[in-house]
């Protein structure tokens, strides 16, 4: 891409305030995390000990490093409700990535293709809905889905059904909600990347013999791979820590992890378990994460 | 789809020299039958513009064919329509016989080079070869034979497990050929296929490009605007402007005998002087008929009668530069062929290596140009800026042509 | 090279309105429904504004809004600034040590979730004993949005022409200056849409804003969600409304905006 010019050095220098700015409110407080979550909770304010108070001198500094410990780990890994909440989030990751890139490849594909002037309008009409607030598009959906809700009248009108169905606090409703708010998410990158597209490989593709399944499939797909992945990452890292769609859409019987945190610190007010649960989760997703990055990095570079 | 494989003598091993840029005959103007590829009266429009205007045109089998014209001419389309990346929206298109209208790009014996090469970005060069041949469902030994035939014919080996980002445009464009080429089609499209290589390199693969088509026996249309590039690789070139068929012609037809003012521009450079007609009969010279043309700007000027019957008065007398000789004094009075000769002033001089180039105004006022070959490495005889010459030409050497 | 217009199959322009049309229809009917004089949602009693009349009586959310229009609007300044400074050291910075760490740092609260993000900066504040309320939220939505700022503003000095800041130079500017009076004018409608990417962005958020805040700063998301729990309210409807009205309109600015930004320093060179 650039290589060096008269504004290289300069330019370096704009980097520092973010640097900064990134570095103490992004990084550290991911050591803090770690640091609570080797604690244990505490009827005090703040609600856990041991508390390193830098007056109290080296000697209060040591045994409060004495007294840090992986119990909270030790909880989150064999009690059944956290493993189960972890797996749960997963495969609702999973699932919902799948049913993202279904529904997400045909529609930027079909973006891809409009004339450049429409491609532009269909783009806005894309991302609207993104910035339209998110938990008001949650709401909306509550209000079709609920008992006495638009979807319920329309399926008793047509008679499909014979009395309401309960659609609120289902996993369907959640996978409802959760391709909904991420749809924009997935279809954007596989746009980006069908787009840059040349359309004279498939022209070439359709000379060398062959039919437009087969151009697909052989050129068009393989190319769109890192889209793809970038689509399904983007997608899959957010989903594992979602907190709002499951809560007010899906049943109570079985919480993601997103709702375990949530429920440990604001509920059960326990701080080191609610950071332990954060730290397993960032070591969960520290594979995904990576991959992203390089994903990411990649692309922008050759942009 | 020609599956008769004409086995290719071994192209030159990666050590032997390139081949020598001397080509053979160029094939004449072929024998009649049933052309290859028969184009009829074919009309495509685009909203209210006709890119191509009612064209037709046969290309016989062998035959390499050069649809040379301006940018926007319609010659792509013309050629996109050979593909079947277009539909003709009046007109036919016939293939050995057969009707294209209804058959797609994927299913016609017709393969295209195209100007960006198109190569897969995610295929080596060997799996660009062999997509084509994949498509045909050829056995993969069969296809492994074949990519390894035209990795040798392009003199790729050594490359073909690299990807069209780790190879220079130069090896590009012969992955790009030797895709185009694998599974043999009756009939090969090459979209401006040397455009993107510098001047050397186009040269040499000029030649190449010939001796392949000629070797192969295979049939190749190509689309250029380079008219040096036409009339060196071509049996016959069909020069198009705005949409039509302007002339088709063999090089050396479309340069020495154009049909219009506008090709005789075109093609090369040319001396243009405006005249009219001189009713009054020939001249006392004998031996064939002359016609004297009465022009403004460079006195009368005497032609040879042109094969045509002239149905206009206002008329154009062209003399290509080359046909324009100049001299200090005056040509011997009786010479023939020096009967047109008029005085005029040295003003340029362009020395361009194997020619020397002259504008020449005449005391008449128009100002000619004339070029001369260097035949000799020393030469006092060349002509300096504001020298007095004589420009003199053969009335043969002249075109009427129409305004 | 001519243009060639991409053919559509109808298969394609099924996607393509089934998906819009999935993406529209529940907010269109949340706005329809926030007129609705009756209270339930399965009767229509016509035409009424008296939703929006309660929400303009209901103190608490009208605080939440204002808080939330503060909040938003400083941070996405704070954002706009760290997040055009962070975009132009990426795009003209080449490579520098530590770029990855920093790029890295920079876009990762793009994918993480929330709920990590929002309880390590909570931890961070407590720890260093800072008060909770409206600075910590905006530092928070700071942090959430830079970012976003960056992917924007970095992607239009990408497509600048290079060449206008070396005629700038050549002309007898200094790197700064050439930046300051050539460069910074023409990606300003590019800032401009990320300022109101970040201010939508805060406006929207409830996780991080959740845990960040304090008592008696509540924003808008946080009071609607303890709302939307006990169940569906008619007020509700209105009041989101009001909220996507407001984000249409800062669309619409934005791309205006990005229109202009387009219009000018486009490069010249063809691709």
């Amino acid at each position: 891409m650039s290589g060096r010019s008269i504004f290289t050095r300069p330019a370096r220098f704009a980097a520092i305030a973010p640097y900064l700015w990134m570095a103490l409110f992004f990084l550290v407080p991911f050591l803090f995390v770690l640091k609570i979550s080797l604690s244990q909770t505490a009827i005090a304010q703040p609600p856990y000990t041991p508390v390193f108070d830098v007056a109290e001198g080296w000697e209060a500094i040591k045994s409060a490093f004495a007294a840090l410990s992986l119990d909270n780990f030790h909880l989150l890994v064999t009690d059944d409700l956290y493993v189960l909440s972890y797996l749960r989030s997963l495969m609702v990751a999973a699932v919902s990535t799948a049913i993202l890139l279904a529904i997400g490849y045909p529609v930027a594909y079909g973006m891809a293709r409009l004339p450049p002037r429409w491609q532009a309008i269909a783009m806005m009409l894309v991302i609207v809905p993104f910035w339209t607030s998110f938990l008001i598009r949650i709401y909306a959906w509550i209000n079709i889905l609920q008992h006495d809700g638009l979807l319920n009248e329309v399926l008793l009108a047509l008679h499909l059904v014979s009395s309401p169905v309960v659609w609120l606090s289902t996993d369907s409703a959640m996978y409802l909600g959760i391709v909904y708010s991420y749809l924009p998410f997935m279809i954007l990158p596989l746009y980006a990347t069908l787009s840059k597209m040349d359309p004279a490989l498939l022209e070439a593709a359709s000379d060398l013999g062959a039919s437009p399944l087969a151009a697909f499939w052989r050129v068009t797909f393989p190319l769109s791979l890192p889209g793809i992945g970038a689509g399904a990452l983007l997608c899959f890292i957010p989903i594992v820590g979602e907190f709002v769609i499951p809560d007010l859409l899906a049943g109570s019987d079985a919480l993601m992890i997103g709702q375990t945190l949530w429920l440990e610190f604001f509920t059960n007010k326990d701080w080191p378990v609610a950071s332990a649960t954060a730290v397993v989760l960032l070591l969960l997703l520290l594979a995904p994460l990576l991959l992203y990055e390089r994903l990411q990095r990649r692309q922008l570079e050759q942009a | 789809m020609a599956d008769e494989i004409s086995k290719v003598d071994e192209a030159a091993s990666p050590t032997a020299p390139p081949p020598v840029a001397v080509p053979a005959a160029k094939p004449e103007a072929p024998a009649a039958g049933m052309p290859l590829l028969r184009i009829d009266a074919v009309v495509k429009k685009f909203g209210q513009f006709r890119a191509v205007d009612g064209l037709s045109l046969d290309i016989h089998a062998g035959e390499f064919f050069a649809l040379l014209g301006p940018s926007g001419c319609g010659k792509t389309t013309l050629l996109r329509m050979l593909a079947g990346f277009e539909t003709p929206d009046e007109g036919r298109i016939l293939l050995d016989g057969k009707d294209m209208a209804q058959i797609p790009p994927h299913q016609r014996p017709v393969n295209m080079m195209f100007q960006s090469y198109a190569l897969f970005p995610h295929l080596s060069a060997k799996d660009n070869i062999a997509f084509g041949l994949r498509r045909a469902r050829l056995s993969p030994s069969d296809i492994d034979a074949r990519v390894s035939e035209m990795v040798a014919l392009v003199k790729l080996e050594g490359l073909e497990n690299r990807k069209p980002d780790q190879l220079s445009g130069g090896q590009r464009q012969r992955v790009a050929l030797a895709r185009s080429l694998a599974r043999r089609p009756q009939l090969l499209l090459l979209d401006e296929p040397l455009a993107a290589l510098d001047k050397k390199l186009r040269e040499s693969t000029q030649l190449e490009l010939m001796e392949l088509q000629r070797r192969l026996g295979l049939t190749f249309v190509i689309v250029t605007h380079d008219q040096a590039e036409a009339m060196t690789m071509a049996g016959r070139i069909g020069v198009m402007d705005a949409g039509r068929l302007e002339q088709v012609a063999t090089p050396r037809d479309l340069y020495e005998a154009p049909h219009s003012r506008w090709i005789a521009e075109f093609v090369g450079d040319i001396n243009l002087i405006e005249g009219k007609l001189d009713a009054s009969g020939d001249t006392h010279l004998t031996m064939a008929r002359r016609l004297a043309i009465t022009t403004t700007q460079a006195g009368t000027i005497y032609v040879a009668e042109p094969r045509q019957p002239l149905t206009r008065d206002n008329l154009c007398v062209a003399i290509r530069p080359e046909k324009v000789k100049l001299s200090r004094r005056p040509p011997v009075s009786d010479d023939t062929r020096a009967i047109n000769r008029i005085d005029g002033v040295v003003t340029d001089v362009s020395y361009l290596g194997g020619m020397t180039s002259y504008k020449v105004k005449l005391d008449t006022g128009l100002v000619l140009r004339s070029s001369m070959a260097n035949t000799a490495r020393l030469d006092i005889d060349a002509y300096s800026p504001s020298q007095r010459v004589v420009a003199w030409f053969s009335p043969e050497d002249c075109l009427v042509l129409e305004q | 090279m001519a243009s060639r217009p991409n053919k559509l199959s109808s298969f394609n322009i099924a996607a393509l309105a089934l998906g819009l049309a999935f993406l529209y229809l529940p907010i269109v009917i949340l706005i329809i429904y926030s007129f609705n004089a009756s209270r339930l949602v399965t009767v229509w009693g016509g035409w009424s504004l008296q939703w929006y009349g309660e929400f303009f009586h209901d103190e608490a959310m009208i605080d939440a809004a204002w808080m939330s229009l503060r909040v938003g609007a400083t941070s996405a300044t704070l954002a706009t600034i760290l997040g055009t400074l962070a975009a132009v050291a990426l795009a003209r910075g080449a490579g520098f040590r530590g770029r990855t760490l920093f790029s890295g740092m920079l876009y990762a609260p793009l994918v993480m979730p929330e709920v990590i993000t929002g309880l390590s900066l909570l931890l961070l504040f407590v720890a260093i004993d800072a008060e909770r309320g409206f600075w910590t939220v905006v530092i928070a939505h700071t942090t959430l949005t830079m970012c976003f700022v960056s992917v924007v503003v970095q992607a239009r000095l990408g497509a600048l022409d290079r060449s206008l800041e070396e005629a700038a130079m050549d002309l007898g500017c200094g790197p700064a200056r050439a930046f300051l009076s050539v460069t910074l004018p023409l990606i300003l409608p590019s800032v401009a849409a990320g300022w109101m990417l970040a201010f939508t962005l805060s406006l929207d958020d409830l996780v991080i804003a959740s845990f960040t805040t304090g008592p008696g700063s509540a924003t808008l998301p946080i009071r609607i969600y303890s709302e939307v729990r006990l169940g569906v309210k008619p007020e509700i409807n209105a009041i989101c409304t009001l909220v996507v009205a407001l984000i249409a309109l800062v669309i619409v600015a934005a791309s205006l905006a990005s229109k202009m930004s387009d219009a000018r320093g486009k490069s010249a060179a063809p691709l």
